[in-house]
């Protein structure tokens, strides 16, 4: 049984923009009281799916990452336990330490990257004429749609040694040494290669979300603010900004996660190569595990990487979750 | 508005040049796909496909198991996007329109759930689905997929939902509709640019899909598209006609949806987003 607690129309709510005003008392006495065991009901599908499918993974995960497994104990069906054996080797090792420290730092570049140029560009849209922005926008979409794992196979072959379109574009630009490049034979030129790719299919999701975004503000507002003299940063900040932020909070929170977990990107390009130099913690996760058959070690390193990426989202998390509290 | 000529140009020349940059690699695969080799192999590139030739679609058509890949890959596809579809409207209806106890703890889970990095518990999943006595079938893959989209997929639909006046419904059942024709009839077109836009993420989402299907279903039969492209640029390396061909097989549907619902695109994902 739920108790219904009755929701007066506070002054809080009233002034939140939401996209659903406050019921008024008593017009919707009768549909609020009536909804009772409704709502657990309507969410048990969705609540019992994840529960089973994601949540005893999880856990499983979680359980193998205190056992030594490799492929004898996965292929007899054992269960070895070795305690915290696992994240002691994970942990006292310098790899994983490296792996993350580059996870972050890899993350923090392609989000900046992703966001900054991906906000320049909605603005563009914003101030372009109708069939300029369509044609950009028709650009925009099919970058945005192009299934990654076809991607990762034109970037490469953009990318070749030979007969590459890159290479030849920089050899004749003068760069002559970049005739025959490798890229994918340092550590820095194959992040480079993803990250160009990363940023190139991510930048469209931040622009045209961001170009709607702005749509929603009314003209008088600039007009407004070109009456009082203010140039365009000073509009930018004063009127642009206020609106378009709770939409960059909440996209820089979707790109946080998405590039983090980015794996057939990172793995797909050079494997994690050159010598595991460009491995993430997810394809760190991956290789260790599934490729080196060290299968409990690769369960301690993804509970590790969960905790990780929990810790980069928090702060979002908690605000998101004190506004819906105040909403509700 | 006024604007210079030079206020005009420098905006329309920037967006010339990012169409060009945003375009390019998708062109290079198609224009890639229709050269003949030696067009291909040039020490400078040829820019377009001035003498096409079908022989690089023929030989990703001459594949083994060509058909049963797409087969399969549609099957996943459209199950788990429409099983995901069906759950999150549910769902968002209770999130969006109700208010019961523990509303923010299921909202958070679900935040959480889209969090989840599928690909590290690949080994869980795999015994899960080995003691389940299910590898090598599209069921779990199916059921998984649907889990991972599903998350968003609420997030997203629920803002929809919210959007929708609430005295449109009741408008309709004081008219004399039952509940369920009230949401035939009123809710669900106004929903429907809502499920498109929402369901581009889990098209794009499922179709990817990699790792799992790597490690579950060992069995060609059972095998997906991104397997079967990533097996045929290892058989294929640097025949870059071939590899470029079945990347544009592979991409077409996806783009064509997405142009498709290009309108609904742009007044998109907005709303899930900014609600987080």
């Amino acid at each position: 049984m739920t108790v219904q607690i009755p929701r007066p129309a506070t002054e809080k709510a009233k002034g939140r923009a939401r996209t659903t005003p406050p019921p008024p008392p008593g017009r919707h006495r009768k549909a609020q009281g009536s909804a009772g065991a409704l709502p657990y009901l309507l969410l048990l599908p969705a609540l019992a799916i994840t529960a089973v499918l994601l949540g005893y993974p999880l856990v499983k995960n979680g359980i193998l990452s205190f056992q030594k497994l490799g492929m004898k104990e996965l292929i007899q069906h054992l269960t070895e336990w070795n305690g915290f054996d696992n994240y002691s080797d994970v942990l006292g090792g310098e790899d994983f330490w490296r792996v993350t420290l580059r996870t972050v730092v890899f993350t923090a570049v392609n989000v900046t990257l992703i966001m900054v140029l991906g906000t320049l560009v909605g603005l563009l849209l914003a101030r372009l004429g109708r069939k300029m922005r369509l044609t950009l926008m028709m650009a925009l979409v099919l970058a945005w749609a192009m299934p990654i794992i076809a991607a990762t196979t034109v970037y490469q072959w953009l990318f070749a040694e030979r007969y590459g379109v890159v290479n030849w574009i920089l050899d004749k630009l003068g760069w002559h040494s970049m005739a025959d490049y490798s890229w994918t034979s340092s550590q820095f030129s194959t992040f480079f290669v993803i990250t160009v790719m990363l940023v190139w299919t991510s930048i469209p999701f931040v622009a045209i979300n961001l170009y709607a975004a702005t749509t929603t503000i009314a003209k008088e507002l600039y007009e407004a603010a070109g009456l009082d003299g203010a140039g365009a940063w000073r509009t930018f900040t004063s009127v642009t900004l206020p609106f378009i932020k709770p939409f960059l909070l909440a996209t820089t929170f979707l790109e946080v996660i998405w590039i983090f977990k980015a794996f057939p990107h990172v793995y797909a390009i050079n494997g994690g190569g050159p010598d595991r130099l460009t491995e993430t913690l997810p394809v760190y996760a991956f290789v260790e595990g599934v490729g080196n058959q060290h299968y409990g070690m690769g369960a301690a390193i993804s509970v590790l990487t969960i905790l990780v990426l929990m810790g980069l989202t928090s702060y979002y998390i908690r605000m998101v979750m004190k506004q819906e509290r105040e909403d509700s | 508005m006024r604007r210079s000529f030079i206020g005009r140009f420098w905006p329309n020349a920037t967006a010339l040049v990012l169409f060009v940059i945003f375009l390019f690699p998708v062109y290079w695969m198609f224009a890639t796909s229709f050269k003949p080799t030696g067009d291909i192999i040039s020490e400078n590139p040829v820019w377009f496909p001035l003498d096409p030739t079908f022989e690089h679609y023929r030989t990703a058509f001459d594949a083994d198991n060509f058909w049963n890949f797409w087969k399969n890959s549609l099957t996943v596809t459209l199950l788990a996007v429409g099983i995901s579809l069906l759950i999150a409207l549910l769902a968002s209806f209770a999130i969006a329109r109700m208010r019961f106890r523990g509303r923010t703890g299921i909202i958070l889970v679900f935040m959480f759930a889209q969090m989840a990095p599928w690909e590290v518990m690949v080994i869980s999943v795999y015994m899960l689905v080995r003691d389940a006595d299910m590898l090598n079938s599209l069921v779990p893959l199916t059921l998984f997929y649907t889990v991972m989209v599903l998350p968003l997929t609420i997030l997203t639909l629920r803002t929809y939902v919210a959007a929708v006046p609430k005295d449109l419904e009741e408008a309709a059942m004081v008219d004399g509709a039952t509940r369920t024709q009230a949401f035939r009839k009123v809710i669900f077109p106004l929903l429907a640019p809502g499920l498109m836009a929402t369901s581009l993420f889990g098209f794009i989402t499922a179709w990817n899909e990699f790792p799992m299907v790597l490690v579950l279903n060992k069995e060609a039969e059972a095998q997906t598209l991104p397997l079967w492209l990533s097996q045929f640029q290892t058989q294929f390396g640097d025949d870059w006609g071939a590899t470029m061909a079945a990347a544009s097989l592979f991409a077409l549907p996806i783009l064509v949806l997405f142009l498709y619902l290009q309108r609904k695109v742009t007044a998109g994902l907005t709303a899930g987003a900014v609600k987080g």
